[in-house]
């Protein structure tokens, strides 16, 4: 498959296939994603979840698409029409575009990519940026003080996590040395006797847990889902979106959940390495429980009061991923002379 | 706060701004935290309490008052005198009953009239059960059914033949045996 890369022809081939199949497969997992949350968030709360369509309620979501993409595409009056369209257009294709650069162990040696990029991480933060865009777009084009303030808080917010969520990753680059994701996967120790793949988190425990905190907040899921806030702004940025805009939306809350799952995996926790798991099964195994955890924190916190937001993000991460990038550095030095 | 409680005389302190005065001590901000996670997924594991609704129903009450039936003798009369009591103790006047004189040929009731017509609107009636207090022969009665919805408003009428009780088993099979013959 490596040879077939170097192939001008060969390679286009293999691109163009490879995000046909992306597309089907990042699709329907965000589907069996909403349908695990639901399901798991009914177990929390001691409910049984959607259960009635299809075995195990399987097929809600395809239930759940057929009735949105039938209802009526409705644009309210005195919307910014350009702007309230390509709001979500721009979420989804964001949403999307981070998948372009994760690579995917699919078997002993033979992993899976579309560009093999030597910035990956920078790329998905570079895109998964985009989405403040999305957002802040949508609640100025809805003309509506919900949607508006609901994009005003996304915009300070993702703006505040996205410092802690990327210096949380300096520590990961230094140590592994290139910022391309299948280098990160693939960092290996000899350690004395011990010689082959290890789980970065071993390495940068406190950039672990700052990456998991700032990518709720970056994804919008409770208990940072402030820009929705269904309680307070009746859905923030999304008050004014119904049908397929407002399944654009969900689609990319979820995909980004994913993503950030799969990011997770991949840069703390060896990617597809798991003794001796399949490499692709591995690689589930992990972005499910990340998926879980997500889920797992969104049954349980309340959502934070905005200045405990901010203070969290500036007081608390921003600090803490700072020291940690130094105190790294200084041991890498120690380390390595 | 352990400043403030050496020194009871001193004048409460105004609170400092939030997060600036916070003494809470990391460790047990974070194990309130993971409790919280704890008891979340220790939750997951317990039976759900969902009732699987039209294939399980909750239990109620034998003096649940549900849908009104008119109730017959065991000897397959109809109890309905046609008095019109229900009518006149209904506080919303869902009940309309107009009664017509039982004939030897014609016996309907064992009383001197019967209830020619007897309809209740479902969509007025308020289940208070006061029909079945007034009637004197216990001919109306508030049953457990509650699932009574319907596609027109026209089908909330509900006649006589409707809220009638079925003829026992009995009866039934002497009435078709009759007719046969």
């Amino acid at each position: 498959m490596n040879d077939l890369y170097n192939n001008a022809i060969g390679h286009w081939v293999i691109v163009i296939v490879a995000m046909s199949v992306l597309l089907f497969v990042v699709l329907t997992a965000t589907a069996y994603t909403v349908w695990f949350e639901r399901v798991a968030l009914g177990r929390i709360q001691r409910r049984p979840g959607p259960n009635r369509v299809g075995p195990f309620g399987l097929m809600q979501l395809a239930a759940d698409g057929i009735k949105l993409a039938f209802k009526e595409s409705f644009v309210p009056e005195k919307t910014d029409k350009l702007l309230y369209v390509i709001a979500p257009t721009i979420a989804v294709a964001a949403a999307f575009m981070a998948w372009a650069v994760i690579p995917i162990g699919l078997w002993y040696n033979v992993q899976y990519w579309i560009a093999d990029v030597n910035v990956g991480i920078l790329i998905i933060f570079a895109v998964s940026a985009l989405n403040v865009y999305a957002i802040v777009i949508g609640g100025y084009a809805s003309n509506n003080k919900y949607s508006l303030l609901g994009g005003l808080r996304s915009a300070a917010q993702l703006i505040s996590y996205e410092m802690s969520l990327g210096l949380s990753l300096v520590p990961t680059f230094m140590i592994v040395g290139s910022l391309r994701l299948r280098d990160i996967v693939e960092y290996t120790v000899h350690w004395g006797p011990y010689n082959g793949p290890l789980p970065l988190v071993i390495l940068t425990p406190l950039g672990f847990i700052i990456y998991l905190i700032s990518a709720v907040a970056e994804t919008n899921r409770a208990p940072f889902d402030l820009p929705e806030a269904e309680q307070e702004l009746i859905g923030g940025f999304l008050t004014e979106y119904s049908g397929l805009k407002f399944v654009m939306y969900y689609l990319a809350e979820y995909v980004n959940m994913i993503t950030v799952s799969a990011l997770a995996a991949l840069l703390f926790f060896g990617g597809w390495y798991l003794w001796v798991v399949p490499p692709v099964f591995a690689f589930l195994l992990k972005v499910v429980l990340f998926l879980f955890l997500y889920i797992w924190i969104r049954g349980t916190f309340p959502r934070l009061r905005y200045d405990m937001l901010m203070r969290l993000g500036w007081k608390v991460l921003l600090p803490l991923s700072i020291a940690n990038v130094i105190v790294t550095g200084i041991v890498l030095v120690a380390v390595q002379g | 706060m352990t400043n403030e409680n050496k020194n009871p005389t001193s004048p409460p302190q105004p609170s400092p701004a939030s997060g600036e005065g916070d003494k809470h001590s990391v460790a047990a901000d974070v194990g309130a935290l993971l409790t919280g996670l704890k008891t979340t997924l220790s939750e997951a594991f317990r039976p759900a309490v969902t009732t699987m609704y039209p294939e399980d129903k909750t239990p109620r009450s034998e003096r649940y008052r549900g849908r009104h039936y008119l109730r017959r003798y065991d000897n397959g009369l109809e109890r309905c005198i046609g008095c019109e009591l229900c009518a006149a103790a209904c506080p919303v006047g869902c009940i309309l009953v107009i009664a017509a004189e039982n004939t030897d040929e014609n016996r309907v009731s064992p009383g001197e009239r019967y209830a020619k017509t007897y309809e209740i609107n479902m969509l007025r009636c308020i289940f208070c059960g006061y029909c079945e207090d007034a009637c004197p022969v216990q001919a109306i009665v508030l049953g457990p059914e509650y699932e009574l919805s319907d596609t027109s408003r026209e089908k909330f009428i509900y006649t006589k033949e409707k809220l009638l009780e079925p003829l026992p088993p009995d009866v039934q099979a002497r009435l078709t045996t009759k007719e046969k013959k």
